[in-house]
């Protein structure tokens, strides 16, 4: 199992390399990696079914408690065989779509490694790899919108869907260290059987809600769902691949996951209902006004996951069951829909519905796919979408008080996301080919075949829904709502309630298709909302921030060296001060002071002459020479008591600190006044406080007893392990090596940066 | 500063003082002094050659660029330090051989790692002083 999620890590570092070298046309042999592990994944599928799951575990960072547990159970299969075998369909497609693209390799590289994270994803079942590999989705998605990178929107909607993901991966990892906190596991499937002590927690309150805001950005929920159209911009097999069928349902993964440890509470079931219910009648009315077929798409998507949010916060176990068949259906349809729209966008170039018709006459076999998908999207018999609608249908209707209200915004939000299906399914392929598009031509099956395949699931599955049943809806349901399933699938329920409701819903929605005709105008009014939409209002706290941030930098980042020297030491200074003036009582013990020697004396007085120099000269030159004797100075204090290895380094330094400053102010124009009284004074008075305050801090460290264990064992073993008998230098190249190393490399570094400063400088100077 | 007297000097200074940088390197294990000290040293006996010289004159004695020593010399601290992996030992043991070759005394990777902070010191310390003179 490592090896199937780690296969595309692997691949998407190598494909770069060989894709280039292969010179081959066709790029079909990607899609091998997808396929086998679909393959691999379907053929543990019986074992799932015996066995509701398995656990595989490899340490990683055991010591804080970080490994690769890995739980497969019926959820978990459920999305990796989404993950698996739309991502194989989606490679294959690719291969076709943009064949001959000069950052071909590169997409598949993105492309493998996002599929990589979210089987990783959906298989951890450690709360710190669900993070990491969370995150991973989100970076991998980053690349994947901003594939276009030389178009500034593109690269804008990357940006927008890594910050708003990004922020909810933050969230999520503040929620698991709650979790982790609370329970003492890292194991989420041992977490289950503690659902109680967590809900008792006065914790329970954050963990939902920062669980709830990383599951809401990720699937797009009101009020973060603005990201998702905007992620539009990515070609289309990635739309198809993360914007519908996989990374979106992360979220409701996320959400499925933690069902048993942490639902069933009226804290986790109210919120859900309320935001799911809102964004799936919110996006969905939002999708009756757009022309783009991208753009209808991607709305209908929202309020699909809007739907599937709104089931798991009914929590009853009809709603999760609807949940689980939803979301493939779901999947199924809309990952069709979105394939077909990138053939018509590849052959046509426009993705404007009021623009395309008739496209049946050139490409049939897409046209089916498209209406096979509009069926099943629309729920009516015999697709799978219709088995989920009624199975929709009766979680609502079972809801007791709430039924009613529940089910009519059900059937508002399936109405208009028929409509949208039918807008994108149908529409396009029926009625009079315009004559610009009478030379088109179907593409090759390479990218036709993907979505025939999809579509003639969808009608599959709702005709013989037995497929599924046992093997993989059953131990899904189990594990949501950890009881054993007594339910049965099946297409035709009789003459009831529920299917009153959906001949209303497919009634009401066809004929709001010959209705409501999209056009400019009404897009036009809708688009008049903008300005209070949540989009905007993100966009101008974002605007907001950035310049707070620019003049907080400003303030702070002036590039004057002297206010930065101010601002930290009169930091230091202040802190320092407050804690010798609150708390430590002054004491000098005079006792133990040896005499000042003759020597002593001089040198001290060498040094204050040195320092009026250094502050009362007026020429540069003679306040670095200055500066410099008081440094030999020191280095005569450290000789006197017995420090030479001190004293030579010490020398050597102010010896080359002298060359240097003589070097720059060599260059530098005449020593002009720069500074006034006032800021003399100033500097005076902080150097006087600092110094003071340094000096306190030297007197009180002789005060404190020091711990001499470490010292002594240096002393001790210099010889015996180190085989030196200059403890200094057996501390530097053996004991304390590694800092040494990582030292030199720094100084390196800053080498290679002052090099690159001056001498960047210079050529660009040079060209002018 | 290019008087005959710091000229003449300087030519004999250079090879005194770079002889007394390594000597300081050397000896670092047992007495005052060490590779950081000794980079130092040779990194001020260019510097005083090229103040009475002129810069050209103290790259031309170089021959190639000083900031190539900081790769040399990280590369061979780095291998003083890994290898006793390849002895089974954990990185940056140090490794001592049998017997002690004259004058300069017993041999182990402690001295190959010290010679390597010695050349990334000179290479450091050169590399800031060219730029930063031929630069303003």
């Amino acid at each position: 199992m490592l090896i199937a999620v780690t296969s595309g890590f692997v691949f998407a570092l190598v494909i770069p390399l060989i894709m280039g070298r292969l010179k081959s046309k066709s790029t079909l042999w990607a899609a091998l990696l997808p396929l086998s592990i679909f393959v691999f994944f379907l053929s543990i599928l019986p074992e799932i079914q015996d066995n509701g799951h398995i656990r595989v575990s490899y340490q990683w960072v055991p010591s804080i408690g970080v490994n690769l547990d890995f739980y497969l159970d019926g959820l978990s299969m459920l999305f990796v065989l989404l993950i698996s075998g739309i991502g194989t369909l989606v490679f294959i497609y690719t291969s076709a779509y943009l064949k001959g693209h000069h950052f071909l390799d590169r997409f598949y590289a993105y492309l493998s490694m996002f599929m990589a994270s979210m089987l990783g994803l959906v298989l951890s079942d450690n709360i710190y790899t669900l993070f990491i590999f969370w995150e991973l989705t989100s970076i991998s998605s980053f690349f994947l919108i901003g594939f276009n990178n030389d178009s500034e929107a593109s690269r804008k909607s990357a940006l927008t869907a890594l910050a708003i993901t990004g922020i909810g991966g933050l969230f999520l990892l503040a929620a698991m260290v709650g979790l982790g906190h609370v329970t003492q596991l890292n194991q989420i499937s041992a977490m289950s059987s503690l659902s109680e002590v967590i809900q008792g927690n006065n914790l329970y309150g954050w963990i939902l809600l920062f669980l709830f805001l990383a599951a809401f950005t990720k699937s797009a929920q009101f009020p973060f769902h603005f990201w998702l159209p905007g992620a539009m911009k990515a070609p289309t097999p990635v739309s198809t691949y993360l914007h519908s069928a996989t990374m979106v349902k992360a979220g409701i993964y996320l959400l499925a996951r933690f069902t048993p440890v942490l639902g069933n509470h009226e804290w986790w079931n109210g919120p859900l209902i309320i935001v799911g219910a809102i964004t799936m009648v919110y996006a969905a009315i939002h999708a009756l006004f757009r022309l783009d077929l991208k753009g209808i798409l991607a709305y209908s998507t929202i309020s699909a996951l809007g739907i599937l949010v709104f089931l798991i916060g009914l929590g009853s176990s009809a709603a999760l069951l609807a949940a689980a068949i939803f979301i493939l259906v779901h999947a199924l349809y809309k990952a069709t829909l979105f394939l077909v729209t990138g053939i018509i966008d590849h052959e046509t170039g426009t993705r404007d519905v009021s623009q395309l018709r008739g496209l049946n006459k050139v490409m049939l076999p897409v046209g089916i796919a498209a209406l096979l998908a509009a069926i099943s999207n629309a729920g009516i018999p015999p697709s799978f979408g219709f088995v989920g609608k009624d199975l929709i249908y009766a979680a609502t209707l079972g809801m007791g008080d709430l039924a009613w209200p529940l089910t009519i915004l059900a059937i508002i939000t399936n109405v208009a996301l028929l409509f949208a299906g039918f807008l994108a399914g149908i529409k396009p392929f029926f009625g009079k080919l315009p004559e610009r598009f009478q030379n088109l031509h179907l593409p090759g099956p390479a990218m036709y075949a993907p979505p025939l395949l999809l579509g003639i699931l969808c009608i599959l599955f709702g005709l013989a829904p037995f497929l599924l049943e046992i093997s993989l809806i059953h131990p899904v349901v189990a594990g949501l709502t950890g009881t054993d399933p007594d339910f049965h699938l099946q297409l035709w329920h009789g003459f009831n309630l529920i299917l009153l409701l959906s001949v209303i819903t497919i009634g009401s929605g066809t004929a709001l298709y010959f209705i409501l005709k999209p056009s400019e105008n009404l897009l036009s009014k809708v688009n008049a909302f903008e300005g209070i939409s949540p989009e905007s209002i993100v966009r101008l706290i974002s605007r907001g921030f950035a310049k707070f941030s620019s003049g907080w930098t400003r303030f702070f980042q002036n590039g004057y060296l002297r206010y930065y020297l101010i601002t930290i030491l009169g930091f230091i200074s202040l802190m320092l001060a407050y804690r010798l003036f609150t708390g430590i009582t002054l004491y000098v013990d005079t006792s133990t002071m040896t005499t000042v020697t003759f020597y002593e004396a001089v040198v001290l007085i060498i040094m204050a002459v040195a320092i009026f120099f250094t502050v009362f000269s007026k020429s540069r030159l003679v306040a670095v020479a200055s500066m410099g004797v008081v440094g030999y100075s020191f280095c005569l204090i450290f000789l006197f008591y017995s420090a030479p290895d001190l004293a030579m380094t010490q020398f050597s330094i102010d010896t080359l600190t002298v060359i240097l400053f003589v070097l720059v102010l060599y260059n530098l124009p005449k020593y002009l006044k720069l500074s006034d009284t006032r800021d003399r004074i100033r500097d005076g008075l902080l150097s006087l406080a600092f110094g003071t305050l340094i000096s306190i801090l030297t007197l009180e460290v002789m005060n404190e007893t020091v711990s001499k264990e470490t010292s002594q064992y240096y002393a001790e073993n210099a010889y015996i392990l180190g085989k030196g008998k200059n403890v200094v230098n057996v501390i530097l190249v053996d004991f304390r090596g590694f800092d040494t190393m990582v030292e030199i490399t720094v100084l390196a570094i800053a080498a290679i940066g002052v090099f690159g400063l001056l001498k960047l400088h210079l050529r660009s100077t040079e060209k002018e | 500063m290019k008087t005959i007297i710091f000229k003449t000097a300087s030519a004999y200074l250079l090879p005194l003082l770079l002889l007394f940088s390594v000597f300081i390197l050397l000896r670092g294990h047992y007495l005052p002094g060490g590779g950081f000290v000794g980079g130092l040293m040779a990194a001020i006996a260019f510097v005083i050659h090229s103040f009475a010289n002129g810069i050209d004159k103290t790259k031309n004695i170089i021959k190639f660029h000083p900031g190539f020593l900081m790769p040399v010399g990280l590369l061979l601290a780095l291998t003083a330090g890994s290898l006793p992996l390849a002895f089974g030992d954990t990185f940056m043991t140090g490794l001592w051989m049998k017997q002690s070759v004259p004058v300069i005394g017993s041999v182990g990777t402690a001295l190959f790692f010290d010679t390597g902070v010695y050349l990334v010191v000179i290479g450091v310390t050169l590399t800031i002083i060219f730029t930063i003179s031929e630069g303003l």
